[in-house]
């Protein structure tokens, strides 16, 4: 079995961190940068500091995207050449005790709710498994009841073997919460602030365990003490000032990359999508800022992985695939069950999906994307990582059925009793 | 007569005619890498066994290896991925298994970042894997100590970087290289940095019996024209290093030389 790694706790968290940087200040200064500032910036090739990178994101390097997409294209092929890691998201549960006003899993909208059992769970990933996925990212609303850490153990153990790589998206653990769901096969977490600004935050997040900032703040280093090789964060751009937004996540990935030195960093610039409930977004990111906050990244921590979702349209997507973009999910459902859902020769939604997180932009399937990919002249990579690096298949150790926290759990209707030994 | 200054290169029980190594990454896709494999001329070429399907399944979304030509080149699978010896340990015997060489480019970086070796965990891996009979070539820093130590341990070669993978950068670690040089009784392979051909020519002039490029063909926009360069470096550095070159001075020698007194 895979030994977990033990970190060291982090001297100094970023939620810590965080309390002494300016955004206020730095975002002034963002938009009051001179064209001089900007050409001293691309004329040494990175952005040394935060300062530098949110001189980036100002109108004053706005007539010099071009230079700045050049400069993230060359950082981003020495890193990652030139390939496109690929990756699909299945949604185990849109169960939630959260109120997040934006989010269409929110505790109080009316959508029919679902929890996949392990059997319908195997089902959408062989679904997926069809298309060429090997990497997958499971995602599911935070409910103790229902999405218990051994259901998701179970699950990671069921699939684990037909798919190298498995992420997580979850609520929120304790690293002694996180120990298992490694040991289980797991390589990566993912976890987005949604907000840095924590005014916002404790608005748009006003009941369930979501609404404590600094604890989701430093979910990604409790993950990496519980031995997670990649880490992703993110923040949900439309909630606040996107400069704002953009500096605090550019500061989080430089003390993420510093601290958890082995591990490796990527991070997702969602934009809002439709979804239900009556959110209206605050700021939208208009496209040229969206490109130009990518290549500015690109500059200022050069090796982080960026992933771009179906939440973008296809032609913004065909477009950013040369321009710094790593890693892409495509033919997605947000829906538990969704893909059970599909057409089956065209990978795409039949129907509505009631029960979905928020609506795609780019509902082209999975080969048409990587069609796309390769047109731009990039390999699209699906398998990139291997368990065996995690489980030593000389021992055969039988696998152990994790028991479920019957104590938390009131009922396990959702479950399919036949498959839980 | 060492393999240093045989006209092949001789690395384990093998003997290869190029000198040139190449690695199967970041490509542009599989077809683009099938022929820049072919124009190198290499006859060793290295391919990530975390991008390959292990099993058996014949996976058309994991087939790198249907791409690498058995009968052209001996494939070496690397362990890249791997965050400590263990799992080196684990995935070179999984190569194995399913029926790849028993050789092994060990690669332990457990920093994604710069993709540094780990020089504790690569001694380990190394120790463990030739007892086990692998053919071990671990990639490491230009470490002259370590290189020892790695060669104590039965590594077949050793493969110091030049400068940080993926970086062109060059031999930024050329002092460094010179001494692994002087003090191998394996051959050399600069792997790792290495952006130009000028850069392979310069490594081969040293006395490096071999090189190692990936990055500066895989994202050159033409890889095949750009391998076809680099092999002829390599060729090009290896004859003058066999050749000889004259030392370089900046400074003119002395028409009365200080020891005239001595006469004839």
């Amino acid at each position: 079995m895979h030994q977990t790694i033990d970190h060291p706790p982090m001297k100094l968290s970023f939620s810590k961190k965080f309390e002494a940087i300016d955004l206020q200040d730095l975002s002034e200064a963002s938009v009051q940068a001179t064209p001089s500032d900007v050409k001293r910036i691309l004329n040494t090739g990175k952005a040394n500091s935060l300062e530098d990178f949110a001189s980036l994101l100002s109108p004053a390097a706005e007539p010099y995207l071009e230079t700045m997409c050049r400069l993230s294209q060359a950082a981003t092929l020495k890193h990652f050449g030139k390939t496109m890691r690929m990756f699909a998201p299945l949604y185990l549960s849109n169960e939630c005790v959260n109120v997040c006003r934006y989010c269409g899993f929110s505790r109080h909208n009316n959508i029919p709710r679902i929890t996949l059992s392990l059997d319908e769970v195997e089902r959408e990933a062989g679904l997926l498994h069809r298309q060429g996925f090997r990497s997958i990212l499971l995602v599911a609303g935070e409910h103790p009841k229902y999405v218990s850490n051994g259901y998701v153990e179970s699950v990671v153990r069921r699939l684990c073997e037909s798919f190298p790589s498995i992420a997580l998206e979850l609520g929120p653990l304790e690293a002694s919460g996180y120990a298992p769901l490694v040991n289980a096969g797991c390589e990566a977490l993912i976890v987005y602030q949604e907000t840095y600004d924590e005014n916002t935050y404790h608005s748009l997040h006003t009941t369930g365990p979501k609404k404590h900032f600094n604890w989701r703040m430093d979910t990604a280093e409790r993950a990496y003490q519980a031995g997670f090789r990649r880490l992703g964060i993110g923040a949900l751009f439309g909630l606040h000032d996107w400069r704002k937004e953009a500096i605090a996540l550019a500061s989080h990935a430089q003390h993420l990359t510093r601290n958890c030195w082995k591990a490796q960093v990527s991070l997702s610039l969602p934009r809002m999508r439709p979804a239900a409930g009556e959110f209206e977004q605050v700021e939208f990111l208009p496209d040229h800022q969206f490109v130009q906050l990518i290549a500015a990244l690109r500059l200022f921590v050069p090796k982080a992985g960026i992933t771009l979702s179906t939440r973008e349209p296809a032609t913004l997507r065909d477009g950013l695939i040369a321009l710094g973009i790593t890693s892409m999910s495509a033919g997605s459902s947000t829906e538990p069950g969704g893909y059970s859902a599909f057409d089956e020769t065209s990978f795409t939604p039949k129907d509505e999906q009631p029960g979905e997180q928020f609506h795609i932009a780019d509902e082209r399937p999975p080969a048409v994307v990587a069609k796309a990919i390769a047109k731009a002249g990039y390999e699209p990579v699906w398998k990139d990582f291997d368990q065996s690096l995690l489980a030593d298949p000389t021992v055969s150790e039988p696998m152990q059925s994790p028991e479920y926290q019957i104590g938390k759990i009131e009922s396990l209707e959702s479950l399919d009793p036949v498959s839980i030994k | 007569m060492t393999s240093r200054t045989s006209q092949t290169l001789k690395i384990g029980d093998r003997e290869f005619d190029s000198r040139l190594l190449v690695g199967t990454g970041k490509f542009s896709s599989n077809e683009s890498m099938k022929e820049a494999l072919r124009a190198s001329g290499s006859g060793l070429v290295t391919v990530a066994l975390k991008r390959a399907n292990l099993d058996s399944s014949n996976d058309p979304f994991a087939n790198i290896l249907d791409f690498l030509e058995p009968d052209r080149y001996l494939i070496l699978p690397n362990t890249a991925g791997a965050m400590n010896a263990e799992e080196a340990v684990r995935i070179a015997r999984l190569a194995v298994a399913a029926g790849l060489p028993n050789w092994v480019k060990l690669e332990i970086h457990p920093d994604p970042n710069y993709l540094l070796p780990d020089p504790i965990e690569t001694l380990k891996a190394t120790e463990t894997l030739v007892a086990e009979g692998f053919t071990v070539l671990p990639y490491m820093n230009a470490d002259p100590v370590l290189a020892q130590r790695l060669q104590d341990a039965g590594a077949a070669t050793v493969m110091p970087l030049g400068s940080p993978i993926g970086s062109n950068q060059g031999l930024d670690t050329k002092s460094q290289i010179e001494i692994i040089i002087e003090q191998a009784s394996v051959p050399v392979v600069v792997d790792a940095g290495i952006g130009a051909p000028s850069h392979a020519a310069e490594a081969m002039e040293l006395g490096a019996d071999a090189v190692l490029i990936n990055t500066a063909i895989a994202i050159a926009s033409e890889p095949s024209a750009i391998a076809r360069a680099f092999a002829k470096a390599v060729e090009a550095g290896r004859e003058a290093f066999e050749i000889g070159l004259g030392s370089a001075s900046k400074k003119a020698e002395a028409s009365s030389p200080l020891t005239a007194f001595l006469g004839t």
